[in-house]
């Protein structure tokens, strides 16, 4: 036991002289093995028990006379016992507080007695004792670093036989000595081998992520995070050299938010707190006075309550985003996209290593990847067009992905070439992607996605334990390579028995070679090997590592070529598999660039529609099927939306669209809603009719059809002839009753837009209104995913343009689940529900309603949103709340600093916001007190500064806003001298009766001041006037009338003065 | 000259006619183009006796040149099917009986032709040994392997396996038939018997439309 209290025993290092067994785990252990071993041995070894210690183990106790019983002398505090040597030496004696013990039979004893206190007992003999099995057997058997020569010497003495007795118990001691010796070690080197052995980098790391916890807010986690030297050593500590010894690394000071700065050190061992290091120099501050922690973040969540509660957050807001971008992914792969550069080739082929640290990286809380909300509304193609900036730079990493990938092929085929045989067809001439339209390599439409480029490679696990399926898949692929046709088709065939569906067999497959001579088998001539690689291909390529993979080998291009073939099944079984593998940019990009998209395209020219048909034409059908497949994975890139039209896909759609079987026309549909994101392909929808046929699917029972038919009119229904059409084919009652389909999320989200989309025709509200739609609607207001909520909100804005809706809404208890949709984040929800309670509050009764939950508030708050869309469609909506909120002038002063934020919003750029917000200043501006405030915020100049737009929208509204904020104190003048006149007399040209109104009005509030009327004057107002006070419009006529009256009757009073 | 060649063609009809009607997918005139075929084949065999045919030799190299089959043992098998009534030579009914399954055969016609020529011995069951004999060159042999037949005994099983439903370590027709019903890959699962679809073609195109224009 000497070795393993010597090197495994963590001894307090600090102080000199007699150490001290700190109370770690380890210790701990040590000392428990120890106790059992002593409390066990005078009744398992009786006679070595026996062995007298050459010299006593002292210590000091604190045991008294008291715990000692029969056996023993007891004289006052002094205790003897009945046990003595053969010279009459008693074998134990106590002269508080200091033992002596000669036996180990005595030892044990004591461990008995001392009960409770045996284990303090133990330590406190092992303190003073540092090398017991020398007092135990003679200093010649101290413990000696490396060599241990004690048992040889025994040996000896034996072999010389004097003593023989005594020196025999004497080995058999020492052997069990060193037998519990090597069990302590043994277990002690599990204990040490879990722990955690701190590095400066490691501590490096940690402390960086800490300090970037630390931020203003109430979010934030930590106060601050310092290390108390700056001076970082070469070998990255920064403790002081004589520190460095005991394996410390730095010393922090750690503010957390709700507790005590924490003083820690970092050291090898793991963090501790320590007495408070400040400064270098006092000695007893380096001492530890906290458990010892695995590394900072378990000792901060141990100190740190707040910390622990917010680091958890923080990790499960991380890892929690998974999952949901993965539902997303069914339908709306190209999420990532816009924010997220193209990332090279290169990339991806860095080894596990590499990929393993970045995943890493992630899934630290508080990594940058930033959640955005309801992707959807970018995928549809309804949002802002995307990023130039984000278009370049995926033109430059194309550029150098481009590159790589070349070299890489190169390579691949080369490596190939070696291994395969002779005397086979082999296919290895070296395929020189690109040379195919320059221009066509660069630049991927934003619109569409990349899958799991990150987690393409996730196999960390050994080779240690693969599955027997590896090895016999292993023979199989060598079977493959060395056999000749025969061969190979007994060999793909019996492949085809494993379950392809499982990521072992197929990852299997690819890690022993035999995704090569799949693909090799492609190139040759003999068709039964083609089918039957394909068959194996085509559901191994559902993987996703395996689609790059192939798509890495060239197998795409192979497969295109098969496209040729005029073997059905062989055209089949390449589309299914092009279908596979096109799932990702890349791959789409080779298809279209290799003639993919127009033979595919062909494969679409069938005749479906005869109801018996012949087995060959059910060939056709299936091979008609499979390329719509395909072309529905290619669809996902813009370019090569273009690229089916342009090959003619669009009239064979429409075709096939009017197939019976619904798993030719999922496909079909799919593709078509994927491509009605161009606007050539809604037009197409519309004039080639395919509306009725995409109405009659909404009817079927598939609900994926359903979805996909639902999202086609929902991209299409954009344009107001389409919208007609889908009411004329009587699909507006198909949509409402997929309502009930409140389960399918993603059904749901499409049919919500198609209504939302549809209801932009007040025909078609009026419809809708007949299938008590608003009613389904408003009760899907709560629960829903965003996607859903975006498209129901929007739906129910377009509805209650209606009066009767507006009431309809309400009676159903709908204002209050939209006013608590203000609170959200989602952009695009925003603005949807922003219109929603503006149209809403256009009724007396919703407003109060509104009122009463402070809507009009949490309106006000959104005109701080980032996205001019949301500020703008917010101003809209106060406008109508002010008109009919009752005392709306006490309210809006109510909101502190809200009039100041409205006003400032004129400074945008934006012309609807400035166009809305003008809008609401001319209702704000209705009371006097308002208009006070606001003028005083500066107002006039501003709107001044507006007039010269040839906007007509900003125009009619800007001109209101200049009429209503003539009426205070001198801004009519004010308006004059910022040289707002002029261009409001310009206004009266323009095409929009609309403006005309609220610029005659304007001028009228001007001509009150004289000279504004010569500025009118001078730009010609009168005979544009006078044009206007023939028009039907009465509020237009007297106000034209008004300003000429005014304008007419200064030139009078200047007659007057000059002549008169 | 002219007598004798417009009565050989009178004859030529007349047998065709019957021909046509015994075998199921060639009409008449595809039937009179195979015979003329047969007799350009049999060309000047020195004595013509009644019965005769096409021998063993002639009608390999047709297989091996027109048809691009390479392995000799199952070309003589390929002989052996054709030629049903065993006299070692292939008739002109026999060829046109032949080619129909050959080149036009449906899948069960196939199934049953792929089963007589890898029935070796004719006992009806495709056992063990005859697998191995027929599979023994399909694997290109590594000479550091100890046993050079050891992958071929592992096709065999791996083929049993695939195919011997009944597990009585021989493939019955029964069994021959489910299996390649399921996949019809295995249609020529011990070796190429039946010609591929670009030389049926080309053969076609030979014998129909050539000879004709003859």
């Amino acid at each position: 036991m000497g070795v393993a209290l010597t090197r495994a025993a963590q001894w307090t290092t600090a102080s000199s002289g007699t150490g001290k067994l700190e109370i770690t785990p380890v210790n701990e252990s040590l000392l428990k093995e120890i106790l059992e071993f002593v409390e066990q041995f005078s009744s398992r070894h009786p006679q070595e028990a026996k062995h007298v210690f050459k010299e006593p183990l002292q210590w000091t106790t604190s045991l008294e006379a008291s715990d000692f019983k029969t056996e023993y002398d007891i004289s006052g505090p002094t205790v003897k016992s009945h046990e003595t040597d053969k010279d009459g030496h008693p074998m134990l004696q106590l002269t508080p507080p200091s033992i002596s013990v000669h036996s180990f039979s005595q030892l044990s004893k004591i461990v008995q007695l001392a009960t409770d206190k045996r284990l303090k007992e133990v330590r406190a003999c092992l303190e003073a004792n540092r090398d017991p099995v020398a007092k135990m057997l003679g200093p010649s058997f101290a413990t000696v670093e490396g060599e241990d020569s004690s048992v040889l010497r025994l040996l000896e003495k034996v072999k010389e036989g004097d003593q023989a007795k005594e020196t025999e118990i004497k080995v058999k001691l020492i052997i069990l000595l060193q037998q519990l010796d090597t069990q302590l070690l043994s277990n002690s080197l599990k204990l040490i081998s879990q722990e955690v052995r701190l590095s400066p980098a490691a501590v490096k790391n940690d402390v960086e992520l800490l300090k970037s916890f630390c931020s203003e807010g109430e979010k934030r986690v930590l106060t601050s995070v310092q290390y108390t030297s700056d001076y970082e050593f070469t070998n990255g500590c920064r403790t002081p050299p004589w520190r460095q010894v005991h394996g410390e690394i730095c010393y922090l000071v750690i503010k957390p938010c709700d507790t005590q700065p924490l003083h820690i050190t970092c050291s090898t061992a793991g963090v501790f707190l320590n007495g408070g290091i400040r400064q270098e120099g006092e000695e007893n501050s380096y001492d530890r006075t906290s458990d010892v922690y695995k590394d900072l973040v378990t000792l901060l969540k141990s100190k740190s309550p707040h910390f622990a509660e917010n680091i958890n957050k923080q990790d499960f807001a991380v890892q929690e985003e998974l999952p949901t971008q993965k539902v997303q992914h069914v339908e709306l792969v190209d999420a990532e996209e816009q924010g997220q550069p193209q990332r090279s080739y290169e990339h991806q082929e860095k080894n596990v290593h590499e990929k393993a640290r970045q995943q890493l990286v992630q899934n630290k809380p508080g990594g940058k990847k930033k959640l955005e909300p309801s992707l959807k509304w970018k995928n549809l193609g309804l949002a802002s067009p995307y990023d130039e900036a984000d278009d370049k730079k995926s033109k430059k990493n194309a550029v150098s992905e481009r590159f790589a990938e070349t070299q890489e092929k190169m390579q691949k085929k080369a490596d190939f070439s070696v291994s395969s045989l002779p005397g086979r067809q082999s296919s290895d001439k070296t395929k020189t992607p690109g040379g195919v339209g320059g221009a066509d390599d660069f630049s991927e439409s934003s619109s569409e996605s990349e899958e799991d480029e990150e987690q393409s490679e996730r196999r960390t696990e050994s080779n240690t334990d693969l599955p027997s399926e590896y090895w016999q898949i292993q023979k199989l692929v060598k079977y493959l390579k060395g056999g000749n046709q025969t061969a190979t088709v007994i060999a793909l065939c019996s492949m085809r028995d494993f379950n392809l569906a499982q990521e072992t067999c197929q990852l299997a497959i690819r890690d022993v070679g035999g995704l090569e001579v799949l693909i090799n088998l492609l190139d040759t001539e003999e068709i039964k090997c083609k089918i039957g690689s394909l068959k194996i291909l085509k559901e191994i390529s559902r993987n996703s590592q395996i689609r790059r993979a192939i798509a890495d080998l060239g197998g795409l291009q192979t497969m295109v070529k098969i496209l040729d073939s005029p073997d059905k099944d062989l055209k089949y079984l390449a589309a299914e598999t092009i279908a596979n593998v096109a799932k990702f940019r890349r791959a789409r990009r080779t298809v279209r660039q290799h003639g993919g998209i127009k033979r595919l395209v062909e494969l679409l020219d069938c005749v479906p529609d005869s109801a018996a048909l012949t087995e060959e034409q059910e060939k056709d059908v299936e091979v008609a099927r499979c390329g719509a497949l395909a072309l529905w994975s290619c669809s996902k890139s813009t370019r090569n939306k273009e690229a089916i039209r342009k090959a003619g896909g669009i009239p064979l759609l429409a075709r096939l669209l009017k197939s019976p079987h619904e798993n030719m026309l999922i496909p079909v549909v799919g593709t078509l809603q994927e491509c009605a994101s161009e606007r050539s392909y809604r037009i197409a929808i519309q004039t080639e009719g395919m509306i009725e046929d995409l109405v009659k699917n909404l009817n079927c029972d598939n609900h994926e059809l359903q979805m996909h038919c639902a999202s086609a009119i929902f991209k299409c229904a954009e344009d107001k002839r389409t919208r007609d059409l889908v009411r004329q084919c009587e699909g507006l009652q198909p949509l409402v009753t997929l309502l009930s389909q409140a389960d399918n999320k993603q059904l749901l989200a499409a049919t919500t837009g198609a209504i939302w989309k549809c209801s932009i025709s007040m025909e078609n509200v009026a419809k809708f209104q007949d299938y008590k739609a608003l009613e389904t609607l408003v009760g899907l207001l709560t629960d829903q995913p965003e996607e859903v909520l975006v498209n129901v909100v929007g739906a129910l804005g377009e509805g209650a343009q209606k009066p009767a809706n507006r009431a309809t809404i309400r009676k159903c208890g709908g204002i209050q689940p939209l006013v608590n949709l203000l609170t959200g984040t989602n952009q695009a929800l925003l603005v949807n529900v922003t219109k929603a309670v503006g149209a809403c509050a256009t009724e007396l009764e919703n407003m109060t309603i509104i009122d009463r939950l402070d809507g009009v508030r949490l309106l006000w708050s959104l005109l701080k949103n980032q996205n001019p869309d949301v500020q703008a469609s917010a101003a809209w909506a106060i406008c109508p709340c002010i008109e009919n909120a009752k005392d709306s002038g006490e309210m809006v002063r109510s909101f502190v600093g809200g009039l100041e934020l409205i006003v400032n919003l004129l400074k945008s750029t934006n012309k609807e916001v400035l166009a809305s917000v003008c809008a609401a200043i001319a209702k704000i501006a209705k009371d006097e007190e308002n208009l006070a405030v606001i003028t005083d915020h500066g107002v006039v100049p501003m709107l001044a500064k507006l007039t010269n737009t040839t906007d007509d929208k900003l125009r009619r509204h800007l001109a209101e806003a200049i009429a209503r904020c003539c009426m205070w104190g001198s801004n009519r003048v004010l308006f004059g001298e910022a040289g707002a006149v002029a261009p409001l007399v310009r206004y009266l040209k323009s095409k929009d009766s609309s403006v005309h109104q609220a610029t005659a009005q304007a001028l009228f509030q001007l001509s009150k001041d004289p000279n504004n009327c010569i500025t009118m004057h001078d730009n010609g107002v009168v005979k544009l006037l006078l044009g206007m006070m023939g028009s039907t419009d009465e509020v237009l006529q007297e106000a034209a009338a008004g300003c000429v009256a005014n304008i007419r009757r200064l030139a009078l009073a200047n007659e007057k003065a000059r002549y008169g | 000259m002219a007598e004798m060649s417009a009565m050989n063609r009178k004859l030529i009809q007349n047998l065709a006619e019957t021909l046509s009607k015994q075998v199921k997918h060639f009409n008449k005139t595809e039937a009179e183009c195979l015979i003329r075929l047969f007799n350009g084949l049999l060309g000047d065999q020195s004595d013509r006796r009644v019965g005769n045919g096409l021998d063993r030799g002639k009608f390999r190299n047709i297989l091996h040149n027109t048809f691009g089959m390479t392995d000799d043992m199952i070309m003589d098998r390929v002989f052996r099917a054709f030629d049903k009534d065993n006299d070692s030579y292939v008739s002109v009914k026999e060829w046109i009986e032949g080619l129909s399954i050959f080149l036009r055969g449906t899948l069960d016609e196939k199934i049953k032709y792929c089963f007589d020529v890898y029935d070796l011995n004719g006992d009806g069951y495709i056992s063990r040994e005859e697998m191995f004999h027929m599979l023994k060159n399909s694997l290109i042999r590594q000479p550091t392997e100890e046993d050079p037949d050891e992958g071929i005994k592992d096709l065999v099983e791996i083929t049993l396996k695939k195919m011997d439903h009944d597990h009585d370590s021989r493939l019955s027709y029964a069994d021959f038939e489910k299996a390649v019903r399921d996949e019809n890959l295995l249609l020529e699962a011990f070796g190429t018997c039946l010609p591929d679809a670009k030389s049926i073609l080309a053969f076609e195109q030979h014998a129909f439309q050539d000879t004709l224009e003859r």
